[in-house]
């Protein structure tokens, strides 16, 4: 063994040899183009496109959960001749809030965490792509995600409400109404998620985080205004109360300026004052969680 | 042609100072950068790349100012870092194209990169496995290639040989060898390890807790200082019969040193050999004294020893501060 061992060796590095290296003289696309191909790789990838199979279930399977129920009130309208959908556009989003929830919960880990996990960080950093780069590319791809999964029942229930020739102009301001506010879900619920889970690294530990930052600020908001709602006849409280769950802050500014009946307890929703103090705190923690994020990975850097 | 220059460059943390004063010029080819753990290798790594400020002096890397082109340098080097740094989930090609793709290659350039780095560094089929499964000297395969994905102009690569075993060892530093050699892409390769950069670099530089040691081409020191091992038997008219050489060699105006440090001998003399004169006049003088030659033989002057006079003119430095 000890004589062949080298002869072995000699015979693997005349291989390697024989290859000849060629060098590169194609183009270097820059910060940019490996921000749009960081960004385009991690869309795919909420979706588990490009990974396993066992990451594609959740994901399809949320989606597929998101869509049936628009499905179905679109065959119920057209079947039963209806004048107008089951539901608002702008309430979809709400009433199927824990699949919204739940998704965000899952991809924001594997998209962020992964990379801090597995010190990988430095790699992209040592690269022309900057921390921001990374950050926007990140942040964009998880707030995609969501939005394709969010507007695509809104989409089903505006194609359907068409086919059942219900108003034309009516279903259009609705569905566009409920496009805007859906995006601004998606920015505010990635922008929180990608924070909870960059700052727990491990992965099962993200998803926990991200649920109990959606779930208990959602649980103890609306407990706290139901309570309110029976026990004080001052509804301003109420509304206040909203500023302080990702959710009730999008039900709050889709009723103050998205033509949204609120979900809150008595149907009571911010008014146009309040609504800007709605839309000024959504924008606030949007521009907050990319901060917060940037700082994270500046001192994951290297 | 330098590669990289630095001028004073120190870094100070709140605790230590990692870097103190450092003045470097590299050159191209290959370059050993040596230093105990904690004397500052990574961080000098860190600055070279732009990531992290200098407290003070400054660094040129293939001519382009750290502090204010670190974008640019960074689109033209590559960087292999010491810790663990693979996802265990994705296939060594996946990981490399993606890399490769964050360096600026367009898809199919990627591609067609990523097959040929994962062969130069001898992946082959098992480059569409998961990472996880890999061992430590096929991660560090993986480490490599995805620094030099897109064929930089240099590669700082971090303690690659860490955690590797002597086989594996051997072959990463062949391996760097030939980026050189082969790719024509000039290194700066860190070790904690003096002897085993030697054969692998060009070049060397020492530094000790931030501090330049010394830097020199690794053939400077193995052509100048060949060192002569030298032991006798002992006779009844000269019972020390080592002493008796090194005072002859003496009169000669030939200085020794003893070789007690060397296992098993406190018989053998050391000399600095300067071409065959030496060797005739050794031969001469042992013939003399009536002695027999044990032996006589070459000993290749090891960075080790370098670094040991080094530190010890350090410690006197210090010792005489102090
Ligand atoms: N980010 C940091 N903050 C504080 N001290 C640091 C930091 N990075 C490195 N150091 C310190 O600087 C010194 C040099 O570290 P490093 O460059 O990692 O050494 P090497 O790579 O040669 O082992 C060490 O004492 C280390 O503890
Ligand atoms: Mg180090």
């Amino acid at each position: 063994m000890a004589v062949e061992q080298p002869t072995a060796r000699e015979a693997e590095q005349t291989r390697i040899h024989n290859i000849g290296y060629r060098s590169y003289d194609g183009p270097r696309l820059g910060r940019a183009y490996a921000r749009r191909s960081l960004y385009s790789q991690s869309l795919r990838g909420a979706y588990g496109l490009g990974r396993s199979v066992k990451s594609k279930v959740l994901p399809m399977l949320l989606f597929v959960v998101m869509c049936v129920p628009a499905l179905i009130m679109v065959a119920v309208a057209v079947a039963t001749k209806a004048k107008e959908l089951p539901i608002e556009y702008t309430r979809y989003a709400i009433i199927m809030q824990a699949v919204i929830g739940l998704y965000v919960a899952s991809q924001a880990p594997q998209s962020v965490s992964r990379d801090l996990r597995f010190k990988t960080v430095p790699l992209y950093f040592s690269r022309p792509i900057e921390t921001v780069d990374y950050v926007r590319a990140k942040y964009a791809a998880l707030a995609s995600a969501m939005f394709i999964l969010t507007a695509a029942p809104l989409l089903v229930l505006y194609v359907g409400a068409l086919l059942a020739k219900l108003d034309f102009g009516h279903q259009t301001k609705g569905f566009a109404e409920a496009v805007v506010s859906v995006a601004l879900l998606s920015l505010l619920f990635s922008g929180i998620s990608l924070v909870a889970a960059a700052a727990t690294p491990r992965r099962g530990f993200g998803i926990a985080a991200v649920i109990a930052v959606l779930t208990i600020s959602y649980g103890a908001v609306s407990t706290l205004q139901a309570i309110a709602h029976v026990h004080s006849g001052d509804t301003s409280v109420l509304v206040w109360m909203g500023l302080f769950s990702p959710i009730t802050l999008i039900d709050g500014v889709q009723t103050a300026f998205l033509g949204a009946s609120s979900s809150f307890p008595g149907a009571q929703g911010p008014s146009a004052a309040q609504g800007v103090v709605y839309l000024l705190v959504v924008l606030g923690l949007i521009a907050g969680s990319y901060g917060l994020l940037v700082r994270r990975y500046r001192k994951a850097g290297l | 042609m330098t590669v990289i220059a630095t001028e004073s460059l120190s870094k100070r943390f709140p605790r230590v100072t990692a870097l103190d004063r450092l003045s470097v010029d590299v050159g191209p080819g290959v370059t050993g950068l040596v230093g105990a753990n904690g004397a500052g290798k990574s961080t000098l790594i860190k600055i070279l790349l732009g990531l992290s400020p200098a407290t003070e002096g400054r660094a040129e890397v293939l001519g382009l100012d750290v502090a204010s082109k670190g974008g640019a340098i960074r689109e033209r080097v590559g960087y292999m870092p010491e810790h663990d740094c693979l996802p265990p989930d994705v296939s060594a090609t996946e990981f490399v194209v993606h890399m490769a793709r964050m360096a600026g290659l367009p898809p199919t350039a990627a591609r067609e990169r990523t097959a040929d780095t994962l062969r130069h560094v001898g992946l082959y089929e098992e480059r569409y496995r998961p990472i996880g499964g890999y061992s430590t000297g096929m991660k560090q395969r993986v480490k490599l290639a995805q620094a030099l994905v897109h064929d930089p102009q240099l590669v700082f690569l971090d303690e690659p040989t860490n955690g590797l075993d002597p086989v594996g060892r051997d072959e990463m530093l062949g391996l760097i060898r030939r980026v050189h050699t082969d790719f024509g892409i000039s290194v700066l390769v860190t070790s904690h390890l003096l002897g085993e950069l030697e054969r692998t670099c060009d070049h060397v530089v020492i530094i000790d807790g931030g501090k330049l040691l010394r830097s020199s081409s690794t053939r400077d020191f193995t052509q100048t200082t060949t060192t002569l091992a030298i032991e006798v038997t002992d006779t009844d008219e000269h019972p020390d019969g080592t002493r008796a050489v090194r005072d002859a060699l003496h009169a000669r105006g030939v200085t020794t040193h003893d070789g007690s440090e060397l296992p098993g001998a406190g018989h053998i003399l050391l000399l600095t050999a300067e071409g065959e004169r030496t060797y005739d006049l050794v031969r001469d003088v042992v013939a003399d004294l009536g002695l027999g030659l044990v032996r006589m033989e070459q000993r290749r002057h090891h960075i080790a020893e370098v670094f040991k006079d080094g530190e010890e003119q350090r410690k006197e430095a210090v010792g005489h501060g102090g």
